[in-house]
């Protein structure tokens, strides 16, 4: 076990609002589970050696940010945002009788925009302008790695309304990606 | 036959169950012919690719 350097913690916080901000989408939201966060970090005052500093606190980051969207799941407002307009995404991507609209062009060297810098601010902002449950559903699942049954679970919604999400939230950040960075503006 | 839409929500689906062979057979059939969905497939395994990278590159 190591102790912890109340300095330490602090040069990892904006990380960790980064972090939460991703999957809650909201300033106060994410500043008060990064807060409950540090504070359980400080209180425990020891974490196992085997892990680093800011990876044991990203692991008591993902239960404070899933307590938070398992309370929202369960309030009846969510309901309601569940359609969210999205289904008007699809029909723009996708002619009446079921093909692409604008078939997708080949990405030039997409491996190479990993190692870019700005690639990944492209991204974060593809990010923010999806829909907020789809958002979500897509972060938990490929940015917070939880399995498709965990997730349907915390968003109390069915497993096809779970594909739904993440195939929706998929088309709309290839779109996105497509026109804001892989240069294919039409 | 499938079209453009249904293949995409199948590729999209075997990331998050397992796909039947069928459903399998399918997919490959209109992959062969579309070159569009072809793309979106090479796209679908960069974006998760990117997605889990994320986390480090914050
Ligand atoms: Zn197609």
């Amino acid at each position: 076990m190591n102790t912890i350097d109340h300095d330490d913690l602090q040069q990892h916080r904006s990380y960790l609002l980064r972090y939460a901000m991703l999957q809650l989408r909201d300033p106060h939201l994410a500043e008060d589970v990064v807060q409950e966060t540090l504070i359980a970090a400080i209180e425990s005052d020891k974490f196992a050696a085997q892990s680093s500093l800011r990876t044991w606190l990203v692991g008591i980051l993902k239960h404070k940010i899933m307590d938070v969207v398992r309370k929202r799941a369960r309030e009846p407002q969510l309901e309601v945002a569940e359609g969210e307009d999205e289904s008007e995404l699809v029909d723009a991507l996708f002619k009446e009788n079921g093909h692409w609209a604008d078939p997708p062009q080949t990405w030039n060297a997409p491996e190479k925009s990993l190692e870019n810098a700005h690639f990944w601010n492209v991204f974060e902002q593809c990010n923010q302008r999806m829909p907020l449950n789809t958002a979500r559903a897509f972060m938990m699942r490929e940015f917070m790695e939880m399995t498709t049954e965990e997730i349907c679970q915390e968003l109390s919604v069915s497993p096809t309304n779970c594909w739904v999400l993440l195939h929706r939230a998929r088309l709309a950040l290839r779109e996105c990606l497509d026109l804001n960075w892989f240069g294919n503006a039409r | 036959m499938l079209d453009c839409k249904q293949n995409t929500e199948l590729l999209s689906q075997s990331y998050e169950r397992p796909v039947t062979l069928g459903e399998r057979i399918a997919m490959r059939m209109h992959l062969l012919m579309c070159r569009g969905c072809r793309n979106f497939e090479k796209q679908l395994v960069f974006i998760r690719k990117a997605a889990r990278e994320l986390p480090r590159k914050l």
